[in-house]
């Protein structure tokens, strides 16, 4: 249908869209070899001295820190979100629009307005914050992600297929087991996933609800504020875009080997969808 | 099966069929938990706050006064200031949408309809990997890359152009939410118009209608959804955010978060509260538009 020249056209400017997307990435890595500590550009020389200057305790204990919350907000979200899913999806209740309406809420809502009401309960409460204020924080959203990413799933499977392992005598365990589970297992993974990343960087509600620890966006808050430790930062920063590549590479390779990029519309939603959900 | 097998599954059967006769005891045992959580903890803190947008604050003892008023509201409605800021937060929230959506269109409509399989897996993980990385990382580069010193003004001195000097501006909070939520906008964009059958496109052309013609007659609205779908998103994000302008914005780039931050840090929640409703309402305006428009079912 388009001309050449709108075919050409349109790929230079998605080639300047990535660009525009990747050359401040590809800075902050260059940044974390700057011999100075001051940040300006061009760099007066280069240095992996940084690389071990950034492994201080403060940096270890709030990544410790991080790494705890991030996996027990992912625990409870496992739990809670795949039951509120299944019941949502398997059955008719009075208030189930209700139900999923509320649900999402926690990443419908700006973050400031979640992080001020858990403040102030808190603070009504007379709750001390503290590690477990972050995860009830953390949490409120990572239960919407599982939620979402189990609900799709389900909603895309069909409830006959546990009808007929039921009528070939199979128990609940079973039934669960061989055939709910399959079904299920990859949108489980792929919403811990998510939820941990999401939970791993979050600042606003953290912010809120932590009380004098750091989590490792918190610290990085507090260097960049006061200008601190900014080739700490720069470290970090390298060490995490490259641990980050590392999933989404590994999710593209099994989306490529399903075949989800080249097959129909209803792979690609999926995989839009998962994308979006990991936006949060 | 075992022998001392049987029993266990015996009792794993009746346990079953208890809740297959009984669906509601079943939907009951896994909605309660999730639920009782959900409201207890956040409904009830949400709650609390609303209610408390109406209370106000002694300043005298600091304790709050559970009076029921309108000052908070009052105060929000009469203060100047307060004006200014909701509009900048509005404002920017809106150049932010209409930049990425510009941006990402073309980009969307590349990926979906012109490019082959390998040069599209390549372009979805280029803007897939930077949606992964640290939000806060990305301001930070920005603010490095803006600063006098930085990158972009010594790009601009080498090739002959002045100096930009737009870091610490609105400008500059403008630029960095444009870079940081456009691939919330580019994916739903990609979305939709990778869904248009090439049926209609082909049905187009059959029936006359030029390259131009299909594009604003066919393409357009069917791709819209996914428009404000991605808009939803960058609105919403940056109308929320306060840490942007905190780190990379100047003194008069103050957001609505970041007042409300500062009331909560000096204790005054109820104004803190009250002035949080503005973005809530605003959003829940922008919603309902965007469900006539059909964003939800392109999500």
């Amino acid at each position: 249908m388009e001309s050449r020249s709108t075919r050409v056209a349109l790929a230079v400017w998605s080639a300047l869209v990535v660009l525009f997307l990747w050359i401040p990435l590809a800075l902050i890595m260059v940044y974390a070899f700057n011999s100075s500590n001051v940040e300006s550009w061009p760099m007066p020389g280069f240095t992996t001295h940084w690389f071990h200057a950034a492994w201080t305790s403060e940096v270890r204990t709030a990544l410790w820190l991080s790494v705890r919350v991030g996996l027990t907000a992912t625990g409870i979200a496992l739990v809670l979100g795949s039951m509120a899913a299944f019941a949502v999806a398997r059955f008719r209740f009075f208030g189930r629009d209700a139900v999923s309406f509320l649900l999402v809420l926690p990443i419908a809502l700006p973050g400031i307005v979640t992080g001020i009401a858990l403040n102030s309960a808190f603070d009504v409460g007379k709750v001390a914050l503290s590690t477990w204020t972050i995860v009830i924080g953390h949490a409120t959203f990572c239960v919407v992600i599982v939620y979402n990413n189990v609900l799709a799933r389900l909603r895309r499977s069909s409830p006959s297929l546990i009808e007929a392992s039921q009528d070939l005598g199979a128990d609940g365990w079973q039934t669960f087991r061989f055939v709910v589970w399959p079904v299920l297992s990859t949108a489980l993974v792929a919403g811990g996933l998510l939820a941990f990343a999401l939970s791993f960087d979050e600042v606003i509600v953290t912010t809120f609800t932590a009380g004098a620890q750091n989590t490792l966006p918190l610290l990085i808050l507090g260097y960049i504020r006061l200008g601190q430790q900014l080739p700490v930062v720069n470290v970090i920063a390298f060490a995490m875009i490259v641990l980050t590549a590392i999933p989404v590479l590994l999710a593209q390779r099994l989306m490529r080997d399903t075949g989800v990029l080249r097959r129909g519309p209803a792979e690609v939603t999926e995989a839009v969808e998962t994308a979006q959900i990991a936006a949060y | 099966m075992t022998e001392s097998g049987r029993p266990l599954r015996a009792a794993r059967l009746r346990f079953t069929g208890v809740f297959w006769r009984h669906r509601w005891a079943k939907a009951l045992l896994l909605l309660a938990p999730p639920l009782l959580a959900f409201v207890l903890v956040y409904l009830a803190a949400l709650a609390a706050l609303f209610i408390s947008s109406f209370w106000s604050v002694n300043p005298f003892t600091s304790e709050m006064t559970h009076v029921w008023n309108l000052d908070n509201y009052r105060q929000l409605w009469q203060g100047g200031a307060y004006h200014t800021i909701a509009y900048r937060t509005i404002g920017i929230a809106a150049a932010v949408t209409a930049a990425d959506a510009i941006l990402a269109f073309p980009l969307g409509y590349f990926m979906a309809r012109i490019a082959g399989g390998r040069s599209r897996a390549f372009v979805f993980v280029a803007v897939l990997l930077p949606l992964w990385s640290s939000y806060l990382i990305r301001v930070y580069i920005w603010r490095l890359i803006l600063d006098n010193d930085g990158v972009l003004n010594w790009t601009l001195r080498k090739v002959g152009l002045p100096a930009a000097n737009i870091g610490y501006t609105n400008w500059a909070v403008w630029l960095i939410f444009t870079y940081i939520w456009l691939p919330f906008m580019i994916l739903p964009v990609y979305g939709a118009l990778e869904r248009v059958p090439d049926s209609l496109l082909e049905a187009s052309r059959d029936l006359g209608a030029g390259g131009w013609m299909t594009f604003r007659r066919v393409m357009l609205p069917l791709a819209l959804p996914g428009l404000v779908a991605g808009s939803i998103f960058t609105f919403s994000l940056t109308l929320g955010d306060y840490i942007t302008p905190l780190l990379a914005g100047g003194t008069s780039s103050q957001f609505i978060g970041n007042v409300v931050y500062d009331n909560i840090n000096q204790g005054l929640t109820p104004f803190a509260a009250a002035f949080a409703a503005v973005p809530l309402a605003v959003m829940g305006a922008y919603l309902l538009i965007a469900r006539r428009l059909g964003a939800f079912e392109a999500l």
